[in-house]
């Protein structure tokens, strides 16, 4: 166990590595000069010129990204252009935000996804079946800003039945985080049939039905344990939607989070938020991939750690 | 290849999504001799005394937008961009994810190596985040929001493309292949990149659906296709702010994004019931 997490560990930072090579490099691709942006339109060419030393913009390629390297791992992600704050602190503020619609929106998925896998695969190849795949096809083709203002026009607006958007309450939270849900439950549908329908092949469900346990039973406990083992994987993809999504529903639904961080910073070319937000849903879907490879073998004891 | 047609021509659900296909390319194809008004034209009649769209009506019959533009007639000629960059940026990914996966998995060594760490690494990023650092870099126009998406969307296909060719390179009629004097292009070519084909034909249908949706998403953020170049993703972000008072201007083209994801999505699925080799004789 030791020696695979040691293992896995040093994948996931070399490949966090390498995340900090690519920003690195998008930074330094852009078109627009740092040095004059921060220093302002107006300021002199001797202003812009310090401001230049004082970022190390002189620099030869690899020590700028040693000092990139070094400030980051200090938690320094640069300064905005507009803000002229931490790039930083306005990150850290916001992620509990975007955490919260997450588990919101990871709720929903489990709750839309799930039992449609369960109804698909107990009756495979029928009307229902077939119906329950349409359905989780349009929920994976559905494009989340148009599914987030089609539920903020009908519950919000029409039947007012919770707030048109902000944060701060339960109702508030309903509406992003079954937007960001209802894709996630698509696949969730999908995911969770194909491997319902190959655990209900197994021996063992064979024997428990010999056995003459009641269906409901063999289902909900016998197979849906080891069915939610692929899921199980998902997880790092799912934050990876999550992040994406997030930028979109929380600039519908105007919840502050990192994703309309991003979403601003957009409107106002501020580059240096950009990559801070790039760079921390890098982080979160690698941590997200790990914690989905170390939780499968305790779910699952067959699996084992190489 | 005709069992598999046969196949797909029964699965009535991807037949009438390719019915859909056709039809919104043929609108698209034919949008200047079937759109009633120029897409850019904004009317004088077409808003309001109070300067609010036109609901749908005799004259602009799926109403008009902010500017007093007709909506059907913008949507024609968004139909041609948001094909246009999924035909366009899912080529470029397929091709581009092929030739890597093919050469990672035939090569392998430590070229493979390298390109395959390259490909995990990619994966670490979120697809639209990184569409949308990209897009904030480079100016976008309609070729470098193709790009854009084609350099995000790649990864995926070099993954399964290199897992097949390294299956398809440990068989055994490719070693009788060599063992009788077969050049390594000739082995590529002749008998491993065919066997690519039904894999990278289902890739490139679903990765459609996935471009549709990524232009649709970076033209709503503001940062895909400038207006007043048409697309149905612009045509929303253009118009959100009126969708309580003219949901019309936001639904409509939000159907259209909606219907022609999901076509490309369930004739994908039928194509890869019809061509996947390891379903065959299954049930």
């Amino acid at each position: 166990m030791g020696k695979y997490l040691a293992k896995r560990l040093g994948q996931s930072l070399l490949i966090l590595l390498g995340v900090t090579v690519v920003t690195f490099l998008l930074l330094f691709l852009l078109p627009a000069d740092p040095a004059r942006q921060i220093a302002g339109r107006s300021a002199s060419a001797a202003t812009v010129e310090s401001v230049r030393q004082q970022l190390g913009l002189h620099l030869p390629l690899w020590e700028q990204y040693l000092r990139y390297l070094g400030k980051l791992l200090q938690g320094d992600l640069g300064r905005s252009f507009v803000q002229r704050t931490e790039v930083g602190e306005l990150v850290w503020s916001r992620l509990p935000a975007t955490l919260l619609l997450m588990a919101g929106a990871i709720g929903f998925e489990l709750l839309i996804g799930v039992p449609a896998g369960i109804v698909a695969a107990m009756r495979r190849g029928k009307p229902t079946d077939n119906a329950v795949m349409i359905a989780s096809l349009v929920g994976v083709s559905a494009p989340q800003f148009v599914v987030g203002i089609l539920l903020l026009y009908v519950f919000a607006v029409q039947l007012e039945w919770f707030p048109i958007g902000g944060y701060g309450t339960f109702a508030h939270l309903v509406l992003p985080a079954m937007t960001l849900g209802i894709l996630g439950g698509g696949w969730y549908g999908r995911m969770t049939r194909s491997s319902m329908v190959d655990v209900l092949r197994q021996d063992y469900i064979r024997t428990a039905r010999a056995k003459g346990a009641a269906e409901q039973r063999i289902v909900l406990v016998h197979a849906l344990r080891n069915a939610f083992l692929p899921l199980l994987a998902m997880i790092g993809i799912d934050i990876g939607l999550f992040m994406s999504g997030a930028v979109v529903v929380e600039s519908v639904f105007g919840w502050p989070g990192i994703g309309q961080l991003a979403w601003q910073a957009i409107q106002q070319v501020d580059i240096p938020i950009i990559m801070g937000v790039t760079l921390v849903s890098a982080v979160f879907i690698v941590a997200g991939n790990l914690l989905a490879d170390l939780l499968a073998p305790l779910v699952d004891p067959r699996i084992r750690l190489r | 290849m005709s069992e598999e047609l046969c196949k797909f021509l029964k699965n009535r659900v991807a037949v009438a999504g390719l019915v859909v296909i056709v039809l919104m390319t043929l609108a698209a194809a034919l949008a200047p001799a079937l759109a009633p008004y120029p897409p850019d034209e904004q009317f004088f009649e077409g808003l309001t005394l109070e300067g609010a769209p036109l609901p749908p009506n005799a004259t602009f019959w799926l109403g008009t937008d902010q500017l007093g533009r007709d909506l059907l007639s913008r949507l024609l000629y968004g139909a041609r961009t948001s094909l246009v960059i999924g035909v366009l940026a899912n080529g470029v990914a397929v091709l581009l994810g092929t030739f890597l996966g093919v050469t990672a998995g035939y090569i392998q060594g430590w070229v493979g190596t390298a390109i395959m760490r390259f490909t995990d690494l990619m994966t670490a990023f979120p697809a639209l985040i990184l569409a949308i650092a990209l897009a904030a870099i480079f100016q976008p126009s309609l070729w470098i929001v193709a790009m854009v998406i084609a350099m995000v969307n790649w990864v995926q296909i070099a993954r399964v493309v290199y897992t097949e060719t390294v299956a398809l390179a440990e068989r055994e009629y490719i070693e009788a292949c060599r063992a009788l004097g077969a050049n390594w292009p000739r082995v590529l070519f002749r008998h491993i990149l065919p066997h690519l084909v039904p894999t990278m034909l289902v890739y490139a249908t679903l990765g459609i659906a996935t471009t549709v949706l990524l232009e649709a998403t970076l033209s709503f953020l503001g940062i895909g296709v400038r207006p007043p170049e048409a697309s149905w993703g612009n045509i929303i972000y253009e118009n959100q702010t009126y969708f309580a008072s003219a949901p019309w201007l936001v639904f409509i083209p939000g159907a259209a994004i909606l219907l022609l994801a999901l076509a490309f999505n369930l004739v994908g699925d039928g194509l890869r019931d019809a061509l996947d080799p390891t379903q065959r004789g299954r049930e």
